[in-house]
C-alpha cells in the first residue's frame, strides 16, 4: 500500500507558527481534521484546576458573531462535529464533515479558536454539567483507581498529578473571567498542529486554513513550558479507595514510563506489547484472565507523553481476588526484568507492530492522528516509511534493557477502588 | 461504491460478497441467527458465553494459537453478542484472508468446549457482568428493559442474570453450540480488495463441505400488547440520577422504523452508524432538557432487532434536580410531536445529518462488513444499501404519524435510578507504603 511520506504528504508552517499537514485521500466523501494547540492543564495555576479543561470546552458557547445556537446550527445541520479538549501539555482538536462542508466547519473552528465570547449563562451551566459529570466519575471505580494512582505517582505540582477536568472542589470556583483570561493570555497560533485528511485537494485545503488562521498571533502566548521531571520511584505505594455498593475492584499498577522522546520508547513499545497485549492482552491476560480466570480484563500500556507518563497495568477483579491478581500481575512484571524475551517473542511483537499499519491507517482518523503525533513527536513526514526498520533494529537485549531501566516489582505503585 | 452480490451454497450458508479496493484489507464475518432474544430462563446469557468459548481452541487451533497468529499478521479479530445475533469477525491484510477463512470454518463444527476452560471462562464472565454492575445505568437498563418484555427474551440482559451465570453446565453451552452453530443459521461477509469469483470459490471449498445440519427452532415468544405505563425504580449507592424511558417500537424490516429514526434525530440528535457520532446540541431534548438546567446530557435511539423492541431515551439528571420534574419536561417535548409539531427544516437536517453520518461509517471496511451482516440477519443487507433511500422518503405526516402511534403514555416503560446514602458512606482514602 501506498503509505503518508514525504511525496505525499502537504506540509506547510505558516509565519506565525501554524504547522498544516494535509494527506488527500478520496475513498469516502468525508473529510477529518485533527490538530493540537500549545496550551493544557500544565498552564493553569494549581489553585484553578480544571481551567484549561473548561476553557477548552466553553469556547463552542459563543463567539463575537456567533451565538451557541448558531455555532451548533451550522455543525450538526450538515451532520459535521468538531470538539476541543484540554489535555495536560496539549489541547486538541477534531472535526469531521463532508468533504462539501469543510469550509464553513473551519470558519467554526477559527471562531471558536480566535473569538469566543464565555457568556455568563452558559459558563454557569457547563460549571453544572461538570459537576454532574464529575460526581458520576468519583463512583467510577476504574476513574477512581487510575485517579490514585496517578496522585501516588506523580508528586503535587506536577501536570500529572491532577486531573485535566479538575475536581469537586477546583471546578466551582472556575468564573466566565478565568475563562476570558485563560483564553487571552494562552491561545494563539504558535506552535499548533492542524491535519486534514479526505476528500480535497491538498492546496485547497492549505489555503483554506491560511485565510483562516493565517494572521492568528497573540503576543500573550507564553513560550512552550518543558515538560516536567519526576523522581524515580524508591518503594512501592498503596492507595485504597472504597466505593460501597460496587460489585468489581479496579486496580492500576505500574511505575513512571519514557517520555515519547526517550530513545528507548519504541523498545519499551515492545516489551509493553509482550507483558501486556499481544494476542490475548499479553503475559498479563494469560495469566490473570486466561489461566486465573479472575478478570474480564487485564492488560498494559505505555503511554509515553511529552513528559514520562506511566507504564502502567489496569485489571477488572472481584474484589476478594485483588491480591491474588497483584500477586501474578508483579510476577510477570518480574519476569520482564529477569530474563529476556525469546526469539519468537520478538519476531512475532515486530511482525504485530509492522503488520498493523494498513489497519490503522485504513480511516481518516487514523492517518489524521498518526501524521499529528508525527509532528508533535518531531518524528518526520518519513516515518512510516522508516517504522518497519526502526521496529526490526530493537533486539532482545534492547528489551530486556528497557524493561530494566523503567521496572521494578519491588517498587510499584497502586491505585485501587473496591467495595 | 461498487456492488454487492449474495450467494446461497447448497448447505444453506449465505455469503455476501463486496469488492472494496481501497485499502489492501479484507475484513471477514460470520453471523449466526442466535442471540440472547432466544434464551430459556436458566440458560440466559449462553450466546454470549458460547462466544467467549469459540476463543478457547480446536483440535486444529489450541487456546491462544489464534490470538498469536492475528496479531502477528497484523489483523484484528473479536467477536460480539447481542438480542438477535452472535458474530465473529477478522480484519487482516488482503494476502492473509485464508486464516480468517480456515479458522471461522474450523470453529463452526470443531469448538471443544473443554470443561477446564469452561469453569476458567465462567469467572471470567461473572467479572464481566461485575465490571458492568459498576455502572448505574447498567441496573437501571436491566430493569426497564425486564419490566418492558414480560414474556419476550427480550427481557434480560446479553450478558444473562447472575444466577443463570453461576450453574449454567458446560452441556448448556456446548448444545446451544450444535444446535444453532450450522452453516443454514449463519452469513457469512466478506469485504475488501479481493476478487469477489475467487472468493467465492476459496468460500465454496472451505465451506461447502460442512453439512447442513437440522434447521433451528429459535426459541422466541411474542410480547404481548403492553396496556398501560409501565415503571421502575433502582435505588443503590451513587452519586448521579438517572431517566430511562423505553417505547415500544416494530422490528427494523418495517417501515415505520425509518420514520422513528427520523423522529430520533429531531428530539435526541443522529443516530451513529458506527463511524463515529456527531453532537446533539440543537436537538430538541437537548433545548429543552439541557439548556434550562434539567439535565446533564440526553441520549436517544432506535435499535435494528429482528422483533418489535423499544426505543429508548436516556436522561442523565443535573445534581439536585427532582426527576418527576424532568420527567415532565420530557413529555411536553414528546407531546409537541405527537401533536404534529414538526418543522420541514427538521426534516431536511435530518437526512443531512444520515448521510454525513453513513459517509464516516463507510471509511472502514469493517463497519461495511458489519452492517451488511447485521442487515442481512433482520432483513436483508440491502437495508444498509438502502438505508438513506429509506430515510429521504419519510414525510413531515410519517413522523407525526409514528409520534402519535408509538409514543402513547399507555406503550412506554419509565424508570428512575435514584442513588442513596450507603452505610459508612463518604469512601474511605488509604495510604500505605508497602
Amino acid at each position: 500500500m501506498t503509505l503518508p511520506s514525504a511525496q505525499n504528504i502537504t506540509r506547510v508552517v505558516l509565519d506565525n507558527g501554524i504547522t498544516i499537514l494535509v494527506y488527500e485521500n478520496f475513498a469516502a466523501e468525508s473529510v477529518i481534521i485533527s490538530g493540537s494547540l500549545q496550551v493544557g492543564s500544565a498552564y493553569e495555576p494549581a489553585h484553578k484546576n480544571g481551567l484549561s479543561a473548561m476553557t477548552a470546552v466553553a469556547l463552542m458557547r459563543g463567539t463575537r458573531t456567533r451565538d451557541f445556537t448558531t455555532i451548533h446550527e451550522a455543525l450538526e445541520d450538515v451532520g459535521a462535529d468538531i470538539s476541543v479538549g484540554g489535555g495536560w501539555y496539549r489541547t486538541n482538536i477534531s472535526g469531521k464533515s463532508l468533504a462539501e462542508d469543510l469550509p464553513n466547519v473551519l470558519d467554526v473552528l477559527a471562531d471558536v479558536l480566535r473569538n469566543p465570547t464565555f457568556p455568563e449563562t452558559h459558563i454557569d451551566r457547563l460549571r453544572g454539567e461538570t459537576l454532574t459529570s464529575l460526581q458520576i466519575r468519583s463512583q467510577d471505580t476504574r476513574y477512581r483507581a487510575g485517579r490514585a494512582f496517578y496522585e501516588t505517582l506523580y508528586p503535587e505540582g506536577h501536570p500529572y498529578h491532577a486531573p485535566t477536568r479538575g475536581t469537586l472542589e477546583s471546578v466551582p470556583t472556575l468564573t466566565a473571567l478565568d475563562l476570558t483570561a485563560f483564553h487571552k493570555g494562552h491561545y494563539g497560533g504558535k506552535n499548533m498542529i492542524i491535519v486534514v485528511v479526505g476528500a480535497i485537494k491538498a492546496a485547497d485545503a492549505v489555503e483554506l486554513i491560511r485565510a483562516r488562521f493565517g494572521d492568528w498571533n497573540n503576543p500573550d502566548q507564553p513560550d512552550q513550558i518543558a515538560p516536567a521531571d519526576v523522581a524515580p520511584i524508591t518503594e512501592s505505594k498503596r492507595t485504597v479507595i472504597t466505593l460501597p455498593g460496587k460489585s468489581q475492584a479496579d486496580i492500576v499498577l505500574g511505575t513512571l514510563g519514557p517520555s515519547r522522546h526517550a530513545p528507548d520508547f519504541t523498545a519499551a513499545q515492545l516489551a509493553n506489547s509482550v507483558l501486556g497485549q499481544f494476542g490475548m492482552m499479553g503475559r498479563i491476560g494469560k495469566s490473570v484472565r486466561e489461566q486465573g480466570g479472575l478478570a474480564y480484563y487485564a492488560y498494559s500500556q505505555v503511554e509515553g507523553g511529552l513528559a514520562p507518563l506511566p507504564w502502567h497495568v489496569v485489571a477488572g477483579v472481584n474484589p476478594e481476588n485483588i491480591d491474588l491478581a497483584i500477586q501474578k500481575i508483579t510476577d510477570e512484571v518480574r519476569r520482564m526484568t529477569e530474563e529476556a524475551v525469546s526469539e519468537d517473542d520478538l519476531a512475532d511483537n515486530q511482525a504485530y507492530f509492522t503488520g498493523h499499519l494498513p489497519l490503522q491507517l485504513e480511516s481518516n482518523e487514523g492517518i489524521g492522528d498518526t501524521l499529528h503525533n508525527m509532528e508533535l513527536y518531531g518524528r518526520g513526514l518519513d516515518y512510516l516509511v522508516n517504522y518497519r526498520d526502526m521496529i526490526y533494529s530493537v533486539t532482545r537485549d534492547d528489551i530486556l534493557a528497557t524493561a530494566r531501566h523503567y521496572l521494578n516489582a519491588d517498587r510499584l505503585v497502586m491505585g485501587i477502588a473496591t467495595p | 461504491m461498487s456492488s454487492v452480490t449474495r450467494h446461497v451454497l447448497d448447505n444453506g450458508l449465505v455469503v455476501i460478497l463486496k469488492e472494496v479496493h481501497t485499502a489492501p484489507i479484507i475484513s471477514w464475518w460470520v453471523l449466526y441467527r442466535v442471540g440472547s432474544r432466544n434464551e430459556r430462563t436458566g440458560t440466559t446469557g449462553v450466546s454470549h458465553w458460547v462466544e467467549h468459548m469459540l476463543f478457547k481452541g480446536t483440535d486444529m487451533f489450541p487456546p491462544g494459537a489464534l490470538d498469536k497468529a492475528i496479531d502477528r499478521l497484523g489483523g484484528s479479530w473479536n467477536a460480539q453478542t447481542f438480542l438477535d445475533y452472535t458474530a465473529y469477525y477478522e480484519t487482516l491484510p488482503a494476502e492473509h484472508v485464508d486464516l480468517a477463512l480456515r479458522l471461522e470454518a474450523d470453529r463452526m463444527i470443531n469448538a471443544k468446549f473443554d470443561p477446564k476452560e469452561v469453569d476458567s471462562e465462567r469467572t471470567v464472565i461473572i467479572s464481566e457482568r461485575q465490571g458492568a454492575e459498576n455502572s448505574p445505568t447498567f441496573w437501571l437498563t436491566e430493569e426497564v428493559q425486564g419490566a418492558a418484555f414480560r414474556v419476550h427474551g427480550y427481557h434480560h440482559e446479553i450478558i444473562g442474570d447472575m444466577t443463570d451465570l453461576e450453574t449454567m453446565t458446560r452441556d448448556d453451552l456446548y448444545n446451544h453450540y450444535k444446535r444453532h452453530y450450522v452453516p443454514n443459521n449463519a452469513i457469512a461477509v466478506a469485504v475488501g480488495d479481493f476478487d469477489s469469483a475467487e472468493m467465492l470459490e476459496k468460500i465454496k471449498a472451505l465451506y461447502g463441505v460442512i453439512p447442513a445440519g437440522e434447521q433451528p427452532k429459535l426459541f422466541a415468544r411474542p410480547e404481548p400488547d403492553q396496556m398501560g405505563e409501565r415503571r421502575v425504580r433502582v435505588e443503590r449507592p451513587g452519586r448521579g440520577t438517572f431517566i430511562e424511558v423505553g417505547y415500544h417500537v416494530p422490528a427494523a424490516n418495517h417501515p415505520d422504523w425509518f420514520k422513528m429514526e427520523i423522529l430520533n434525530s429531531i428530539l435526541c440528535g443522529a443516530d451513529s452508524m458506527g463511524g463515529g457520532g456527531i453532537d446533539n446540541k440543537t436537538s430538541r431534548l437537548y433545548k429543552a432538557l439541557v439548556e434550562t438546567e434539567l439535565a446533564a446530557g440526553v441520549d436517544g435511539g432506535m435499535t435494528q432487532t429482528v422483533d418489535p423492541f423499544l426505543y429508548t431515551i436516556s436522561l442523565t439528571l443535573r445534581e439536585g434536580r427532582d426527576p418527576e420534574e424532568v420527567e415532565s419536561a420530557l413529555y411536553r417535548e414528546i407531546d409537541r410531536l405527537r401533536e404534529g409539531d414538526i418543522t420541514e427544516r427538521e426534516l431536511a437536517r435530518a437526512k443531512k445529518q444520515a448521510r454525513a453520518l453513513f459517509a464516516y461509517s463507510t471509511e472502514r471496511i469493517t463497519t461495511q462488513a458489519f452492517w451488511l451482516a447485521f442487515a442481512e440477519s433482520f432483513d436483508s443487507y440491502n437495508w444498509f444499501e438502502g438505508y438513506l433511500a429509506r430515510l429521504e422518503a419519510v414525510t413531515l405526516e410519517d413522523v407525526h404519524e409514528v409520534a402519535q402511534m408509538y409514543l402513547r403514555p399507555q406503550n412506554r416503560t419509565v424508570g428512575y435510578f435514584v442513588p442513596v446514602t450507603a452505610e459508612g458512606d463518604e469512601d474511605d482514602y488509604e495510604e500505605f507504603d508497602e
